[in-house]
């Protein structure tokens, strides 16, 4: 089993948090409140998996630690607090010039759609140098030698794609262009949603094999966003899960998999069948995800869930620590062991 | 092993695209029968031609080559009241439920429109059939839904719909393509347990495609499960025993690949490697069997060389690899 990445002995040291975070979208039937209060912390040199559903709020929650939410969005409170050697600053606050900066030097997100995340009229190469350039880094044989490194730590061969456009590379191909390219200004922070998602099986075991190859080579704290529980029990350290614009649950990727806490994570866990693992009786969450325009109150998990009760469904529970770095919140967290699988 | 008639046998079928002045071969060579309750799984990543190899089966678009018969019968030769027959009792589920519902219709005349054009309804038991056939896809209370356009309803609503829709002829054979891969997935489990119980109750037989195998062997266990790749079939086995003793070097290569949702099983699962990453295109086929650029136990001058054809072992398992068949070590 690995544990031992570089970095492990700093691994307390935190470098972004999310504290209180709160984001909308107004549209014409109301607020959306797509992330409710969110607190997290990640830790240096760590893999935090994103786990939610579609509509959960992981994607806005990525967008907005950095900085990229679209018009119709606002944040409606909460800090993004991120620490560099040179300082602590709220990402929130940042000037459209500093936010500018501390994308992709700092922290790096990889999007959805790789397939068009690249320029399709841009050559391998200029995707590189107009990064590099955009960014005040004109040197352009310096920039050469570090993307042919970081071509090389993602598997590919880099006199192959160096000159390729991006439609003459498969997909998998791509998506690793965009790890490489992501890691070309040296960031802290890398933010990849749904790495895998759009891949054929045997090209997601290399991007996920690349990603856990490059965590051991260079020092960068990772978060991915996924709806796919496998993404997580391969990738992570920690795992949040997401559900109705809140974090639900947040541990240690092994200790949420034994031993989930709280009824959604259990549930989705039921959900998803293996391959190679035993045959087992698999069961469907009832129901379907909350409004999030009409919100009710108390825990937006009751309607669907097993153990509810009156306590449920008028007060929401907040995360508090079932054991211990292990935080969920449900009223009804310390009946996990008797209803469980 | 089930010793019932055959409803579906493909005999050498293929099917060539042009692209311009070239030809692609989506579906090459592949055989396969599919006997009366049985459910049978077509395994395989994207542009493999299983989506093409349904397409064929359920009549929406005929081979190039080889043929396809129902009870026996090739389908290019029924006409009239037989093929009728045939269009009846074989339908297809497609996998985007967002694409195949029309949105201007609500779901009453989603329905009701088969039942009145095959008069399996009359106008005045129309609603009665409607609401039965939503019932039966787990769509309750019925009556809440008729009203309702696609855009109105949750992805998996709207694939129970669509299922539901392919329910009103009486069908004795389901196409299910990707049927639940676009759902969520505490949604997909039910959906599951839904076509398993018609399977169940109805005695229908399925050809359930999927890129995923871990919902295949949730779905096929008592089935089995057929292993596509470049437009020909490498292995069909019972759901068991391709799951724990895979043959073909790309069942085994995909086994070892997926990702678990288990920590610990997916942290210490061993790996194959392979010799290439790329999967070739469809345009540009290898010669010999069409693995073997990737494949980790390649033969120069035998695999590059003649493309293996899927041979019977006898205990109910096809694999297409010369290194099996001729007593080699892939496995």
């Amino acid at each position: 089993m690995e544990s031992s990445y570089p970095a492990a002995e700093r691994r307390d040291e935190v470098i972004l948090r999310a504290e209180d975070l709160s984001v909308e979208y107004v549209v014409r039937r109301g607020v959306v409140r797509a992330v409710r209060g969110v607190s997290f912390e990640l830790r240096r040199g760590e893999a935090l998996a994103l786990i939610g559903e579609s509509g959960s709020g992981k994607t806005t929650l990525g967008l907005a630690l950095v900085g990229l939410l679209p018009r119709t969005a606002r944040v409606r409170q909460g800090h993004v607090i991120y620490r560099r050697q040179n300082g602590v600053y709220d990402v929130l606050s940042l000037s459209a010039g500093e936010l500018r900066r501390f994308r992709w030097q700092e922290c790096a997100m990889v999007f959805q759609s790789a397939l068009n995340a690249l320029n399709p009229v841009l050559r391998v190469a200029d995707q590189f140098c107009d990064t590099a350039r955009a960014h005040g880094n004109l040197d352009r044989a310096a920039t050469y030698r570090r993307a042919q490194e970081l071509l090389r730590l993602v598997q590919l061969d880099p006199d192959r794609v160096w000159r390729a456009f991006p439609h003459e590379l498969s997909g998998g191909m791509r998506q690793r262009v965009l790890i490489a390219l992501a890691l070309l200004l040296d960031p802290q922070v890398i933010i990849l949603d749904e790495p895998t998602t759009a891949l054929d099986i045997l090209t997601q075991r290399a991007v996920i094999d690349v990603l856990r190859q490059l965590r051991r080579q260079v020092d960068f704290s990772l978060i991915f966003i996924s709806h796919d529980l496998s993404l997580a029990a391969e990738l992570a350290d920690r795992v949040a899960t997401m559900y109705a614009g809140a974090i639900v649950e947040v541990s240690d990727v092994y200790e949420v998999f034994e031993r989930p806490a709280h009824p959604y994570t259990r549930g989705l866990i039921r959900a998803v069948p293996t391959v190679t693992g035993d045959l087992r009786q698999l069961a469907s969450i009832p129901g379907s995800p909350p409004d999030l325009v009409d919100i009710l109150p108390g825990c937006k998990f009751a309607p669907r869930c097993p153990d509810a009760d009156e306590a449920c469904r008028t007060e929401e529970p907040q995360l508090v620590e079932v054991g211990p770095g292990h935080f969920a919140a449900c009223h009804h967290w310390q009946k996990a062991g008797v209803s469980t699988l | 092993m089930n010793d019932k008639p055959a409803l579906i046998e493909l005999r050498h079928v293929g099917r060539t695209f042009r692209i311009g002045n070239r030809r692609v071969k989506a579906v090459d060579d592949v055989s396969l029968v599919i006997r009366e309750g049985e459910i049978v799984c077509l395994v395989g990543e994207s542009g493999c031609g299983k989506t093409t190899t349904g397409k064929m089966v359920a009549g929406l678009l005929p081979p190039t080559s080889g043929e396809i018969l129902f009870h026996g019968r090739d389908l290019s030769t029924l006409r009239g009241p037989d093929f009728r027959r045939y269009r009846l009792a074989v339908q297809i589920i497609h996998q985007d439920p967002y694409a195949s519902l029309n949105p201007a219709h609500t779901v009453e005349s989603i329905i009701g429109a088969p039942l009145l054009r095959h008069r399996l309804a009359s106008r005045a038991n129309l609603r009665d059939r409607i609401c039965e056939l939503l019932r039966i896809v787990d769509l309750t209370p019925p009556e809440d839904l008729l009203d309702k356009y696609p855009h109105q309803l949750s992805g998996g609503q709207r694939q129970r719909v669509s299922v539901a829709r392919a329910l009103t002829v009486n069908p004795s054979f389901i196409v299910a393509d990707e049927a639940v891969s676009m759902v969520d997935v505490s949604i997909r489990v039910s959906l599951l347990n839904m076509l398993t119980r018609l399977k169940e109750t109805m005695g229908m037989t399925f050809l359930f495609i999927t890129h995923d195998l871990a919902v295949a062997k949730h779905f096929a266990w008592q089935g089995r499960i057929a292993v596509m790749y470049l437009g020909r079939l490498l292995e069909v086995a019972p759901t068991s025993r391709l799951i724990t003793e895979p043959l073909h070097p790309y069942t085994q290569a995909l086994l070892m690949a997926i990702p678990e949702a288990d920590p610990r099983l997916t942290r210490s699962k061993p790996r194959v490697q392979l010799r290439s990453l790329d999967i070739p295109s469809l345009l540009a086929l290898p010669g010999g069997c069409t693995f073997h650029p990737r494949c980790p136990h390649f033969e120069a001058g035998l695999c590059d060389v003649k493309a293996p054809p899927l041979v019977a072992l006898g205990d109910g398992r096809y694999v297409a690899c010369h290194l099996v068949t001729q007593g080699g070590g892939a496995a």
